[in-house]
């Protein structure tokens, strides 16, 4: 690898990292902000978006293009579509960083309810669980494993692309990688990538922990 | 900012000739996305197949996407200047539409794996017995891998190139961050002058792009993936539609084709 020494600059000075914790602290707050806030929204959309969709089947194809469509659309593209709106409040990062989630979680929950046996149904429906209440109670509780497996997707996809946020003045992580490149001072362009990285890791894995800890039943039949 | 200050900035004949005009970064816009989209499915195909046709390396295969979607596209591309420097490249290169190495590179690297993980998926997707019985009408290994594997795996492996076609345009646009051309010029150059118009319509003019990318590549996979899988693929929507309870979706090669996209960037 050859990220070691460019202009014998080395890839990362300590000193400026000790001198810099504050700042740091402050840049993770803000770019964890702008991640959990869309994934919030996201989850909040896509959730109702999907029960409706899988109800009504007619509105699938439509639901799902709408979604590609947006996903289409570059980060930086989207932002600045919304710049001379939104300006520098953070729904310039946080509207185009939800229209992301809702591709990604729409398949998944989509996914996990197509999935649920045709046997469990029935045996609801003999319980006397009807329409609405099947949905809620039994079909949406056995997608979970589903949905989170797209929140992990939708948490990493947007870790990685909030750093593009800093170049419309949304700060967060991508401020250091920016500021590195244009002072040519290589450590804060490292310590701004690393943590973009840890932070994509550390989210995944958290999110599988939550998926663990909510689904007791899939790890019981796991063991068995 | 008004949709009559769009038009009006569309309307004005400046904006559309010159070395700053939309013709001309359109068009190196189009060209380094296009080459770099070809070099890579060059380098990942063939590992993808390989791969795929002898059944190893799913470990590899699934880890490179997930390190592609960690690793952010910026991040990427600021390192590999300050590697390479932004100096101009040899004439041959801007002859085939190479304006800048290090961004070339990147979209290479970033459009590598969805195509090797697709084309994996795809090729060590196709049923056993399916392979099986193409050996026992006495096919060998190279033929089954041509005449049997790569046309079903088609439609997985066009959607990692249409991924990766729709990763690499958006990526492009950052060139305008480290002083290369493309439609990203407008948006950084009107940030930094704060004209809302051109911000706007750079904008506009790279989403319009991308979906444009995303259209033709979904028309040239229709051409691509054999009639047989197209039917088959069709009798499945139809068949979910009428009974949406089914057990097991998603197995049939329609569904195949409908696979995460891997990144916006």
């Amino acid at each position: 690898m050859v990220l070691g020494a460019y202009n014998g600059d080395t890839l990362v000075d300590w000193s400026w990292v000790n001198d810099h914790t504050g700042e740091i602290r402050q840049r993770i707050v803000e770019h964890l902000q702008l991640v959990g806030w869309s994934l919030l929204w996201g989850l909040v959309l896509a959730l109702p978006i999907a029960l409706l969709v899988h109800r009504f089947h007619g509105f699938r194809g439509a639901a799902l293009g709408v979604t590609g469509i947006l996903y289409t659309i570059p980060s930086l593209a989207a932002f600045a579509l919304l710049l001379p709106y939104t300006g520098l409040s953070q729904y310039t990062a946080i509207i185009p960083l939800t229209t992301y989630t809702l591709l990604i979680l729409l398949r998944n929950i989509l996914a996990g309810l197509d999935a649920v046996p045709g046997d469990v149904l029935e045996a609801a429906e003999g319980m006397g669980y009807s329409g609405s209440r099947r949905l809620l109670a039994v079909e949406l509780p056995l997608a979970v494993p589903s949905i989170i497996a797209g929140l992990r997707i939708a948490a990493v996809t947007l870790i990685g692309l909030v750093p593009v946020a800093a170049l419309v003045g949304q700060g967060g992580l991508g401020t250091f990688m920016l500021d590195g490149f244009n002072r040519d001072f290589q450590t804060p362009l490292t310590v701004g990538t690393v943590l973009v990285v840890i932070m994509a890791i550390l989210a995944d894995a958290l999110l599988l922990l939550v998926q663990r800890l909510v689904t007791p039943w899939n790890r019981r039949t796991a063991r068995a | 900012m008004s949709i009559q200050s769009i038009l009006d900035w569309f309307d004005n004949g400046d904006h559309w000739s010159g070395p700053e005009g939309i013709v001309h970064l359109l068009w190196q816009h189009v060209q380094i996305s296009v080459i770099a989209v070809l070099v890579a499915t060059l380098i990942a195909l063939p590992i993808g197949l390989f791969f795929g046709h002898h059944r190893r390396g799913s470990f590899v295969a699934i880890n490179l996407a997930n390190i592609g979607r960690a690793l952010p596209a910026l991040a990427l591309l600021l390192f590999a200047v300050e590697r390479f420097g932004v100096a101009d490249p040899p004439a041959w290169m801007q002859t085939i539409g190479i304006g800048s190495i290090p961004t070339f590179l990147v979209l290479v690297a970033l459009a590598i794996p969805p195509i090797v993980t697709n084309t994996f998926a795809g090729v060590s997707g196709v049923d056993p017995e399916t392979v099986d019985a193409a050996k026992g009408m006495g096919m060998g290994g190279g033929q089954v891998l041509r005449r049997v594997e790569m046309p079903l795996a088609s439609p997985l492996i066009m959607a990692g190139i249409r991924t990766s076609a729709v990763a690499v345009v958006a990526t492009a646009t950052l060139a305008a961050i480290v002083g290369w051309g493309g439609l990203g010029r407008y948006i950084y150059d009107g940030y930094r002058v704060q004209d809302d118009q051109r911000i706007f319509a750079g904008a506009l003019l790279v989403a319009l792009l991308a979906i444009s990318v995303e259209g033709v590549l979904a028309l040239v996979q229709r051409f691509v993936v054999p009639k047989g899988l197209r039917l088959a693929a069709r009798a499945d929507d139809d068949d979910a539609a009428r009974r949406p309870r089914s057990a097991n979706p998603g197995l049939a090669p329609g569904a195949a084709i409908e696979t995460e996209p891997v990144v916006p960037t």
